[in-house]
């Protein structure tokens, strides 16, 4: 395999590397936040959805140890890009004015960085319920582990609303940049489709998909049952 | 324009002033009175040599050499961009008429690891040459220029390739890029090979060994900014560095090299 060494850790393989590794973790994040969307369809569909994903063990525990490997080759090929270009340019400019890139993609290492930490807290609060202890694995009338009243409780709370509001904001920016950005690194650009376009719409579409149940939470529309 | 058919501007220059590469530099001003504004930026760094040769100063050193845009030997950073910043321009094409009277203007070298700083705003840009020596050619012998019509080419693949064959190797994409990366010259380089059948035979090979040359010389990488692409003053695409870096990804995966085989076999 020393030649697959010798591709990863090339410029354009590295690229590469970036590309399917966000491309893998941008797919997860459209997925989770359609599955956030049935908050609308009520307490028992949420449930029932939730308990699905956590009884299918079979596919739970790839899906986590999957989803934390290509977080961390992720970032562990982002650090040592940002190294090596660091290094490619020692002396800077007293004067630089950039007119093509965005902020979004200048600051992919910020938002990177405030997005592992909204991660890991997102998993401490819903996975751990180490945020809202209280409401942690209460059980509804079947049975089941009510995941619907613990998100219901968790965004009635204006500070926790605020802390994903920007948490989520960062992500669709950081995701935005990524969704044009692995059509061209891996070659896929063609004149027939605007992937700075795609990049904008999917920044937009994941900002408004995960926004809406908590905003609907935060003004009451929706509730806890028999509240 | 004046009625006189040209203005006359006095204009303040801040050049990077750097004796030799181990020299740290620094940005020295300079009052330069009565440019006329049908001078290129060029022209007005001669004005300002020949003031400093007359008061015995040493001239500020910069590459330059055919004055009209096509050679890519003009490489400075005008207020911050890579040629002044004016569209598909080079810095020899770049004319005072855009500035004003009273404008304060810097004039930096590349900066890039690659490119090291020999004096002012001269960089050594030999790397590129690396490039071009570790695949930016066909090895087989094409004899004399062959007959009109001889080898039949669709006209979207000549224009493609002479879009990027427009390349003139200025280095402004690395200027511009904020990683100091060389991508778009070295796609350029393959783009104008890759759209014409006598680059094909050797194309993955070519990618892949032009690729590594660019790494070793100590560019930075892509990060799909595209200032390159704003900065090229001959207007190149970033399709070129999506072409370049599919081909990468066939190399590295079902292109088996001749050359890395020990008995030449393939």
């Amino acid at each position: 395999m020393s030649w697959f060494a010798k591709y990863s850790r090339s410029s354009i393989g590295a690229k590469h590397v970036m590309a399917v590794s966000g491309l893998l973790l941008l797919l997860f994040a459209v997925v989770h936040m359609l599955g956030h969307l049935q908050m609308f369809g009520g307490q028992d569909m949420y449930n029932k959805y939730a308990n699905f994903l956590q009884s299918l063990w079979e596919v739970k525990w790839p899906t986590r140890a999957g989803l934390l490997a290509m977080v961390l080759v992720h970032i562990a090929t982002a650090m040592s890009l940002v190294a090596k270009n660091r290094a490619a340019r020692p002396v800077g400019y007293a004067v630089y004015r950039p007119v093509r890139s965005t902020a979004a993609g200048r600051s992919m290492i910020l938002t990177g960085l405030v997005i592992l930490a909204f991660i890991v807290f997102h998993i401490v609060h819903f996975t751990l319920g180490q945020v809202q202890p209280g409401v942690f694995h209460t059980l509804d009338a079947q049975g089941r582990y009510d995941a619907y009243s613990m998100y219901v409780y968790g965004f009635q709370n204006v500070g926790l609303y605020a802390a994903y509001l920007v948490g989520i904001l960062l992500l669709s920016v950081h995701l935005g940049h990524g969704a044009a950005s692995w059509l061209q690194s891996l070659g896929f650009r063609h004149p027939k489709y605007p992937y700075d376009k795609l990049g904008r719409l999917t920044a937009v579409v994941l900002f408004v998909g995960y926004m809406i149940p908590p905003t609907a939470v935060l003004v009451g529309l929706i509730k806890l049952p028999g509240a | 324009m004046a009625k006189s058919g040209h203005d006359l501007i006095d204009i303040k220059v801040h050049v990077w002033r750097q004796k030799d590469a181990k020299d740290p530099g620094k940005l020295v001003k300079y009052d330069v009175a009565g440019v006329s504004t049908h001078a290129s930026f060029l022209e007005m760094l001669d004005i300002l040599n020949e003031q400093l040769v007359a008061k015995g100063e040493e001239p500020v050193a910069f590459d330059h050499d055919c004055r009209e845009g096509i050679c890519g030997s003009c490489s400075m950073m005008i207020n911050g961009r890579p040629h002044g910043g004016q569209k598909a321009t080079t810095a020899c094409q770049l004319h005072m008429r855009l500035f004003r009277t009273g404008d304060e203007i810097y004039v930096e070298p590349w900066r890039a690891a690659a490119f090291p700083v020999i004096k002012d705003l001269v960089v050594d840009r030999t790397a590129f040459d690396r490039v071009i020596a570790a695949g930016g050619f066909v090895t087989a012998n094409c004899g004399s220029a062959p007959d009109a019509n001889d080898n039949l080419i669709p006209k979207e693949h000549a224009d493609k390739a002479f879009e990027a064959a427009a390349c003139i190797g200025c280095g402004a994409c690395v200027a511009a890029c904020p990683n100091g990366s060389a991508m778009l010259f070295v796609a350029a380089k393959l783009s104008h090979l890759h759209h014409l059948p006598q680059g094909q035979p050797e194309r993955l090979h070519r990618t892949s060994a032009v690729v590594t040359a660019m790494d070793a010389a100590g560019f930075g990488n892509c990060s799909n900014h595209y200032e390159c692409e704003a900065a090229c003053p001959k207007d190149i695409s970033r399709d070129v560095i999506a072409e370049m870096n599919k081909d990468f990804a066939k190399a590295a995966f079902i292109h088996r090299d001749r050359s890395t085989k020990a008995d030449g076999g393939g």
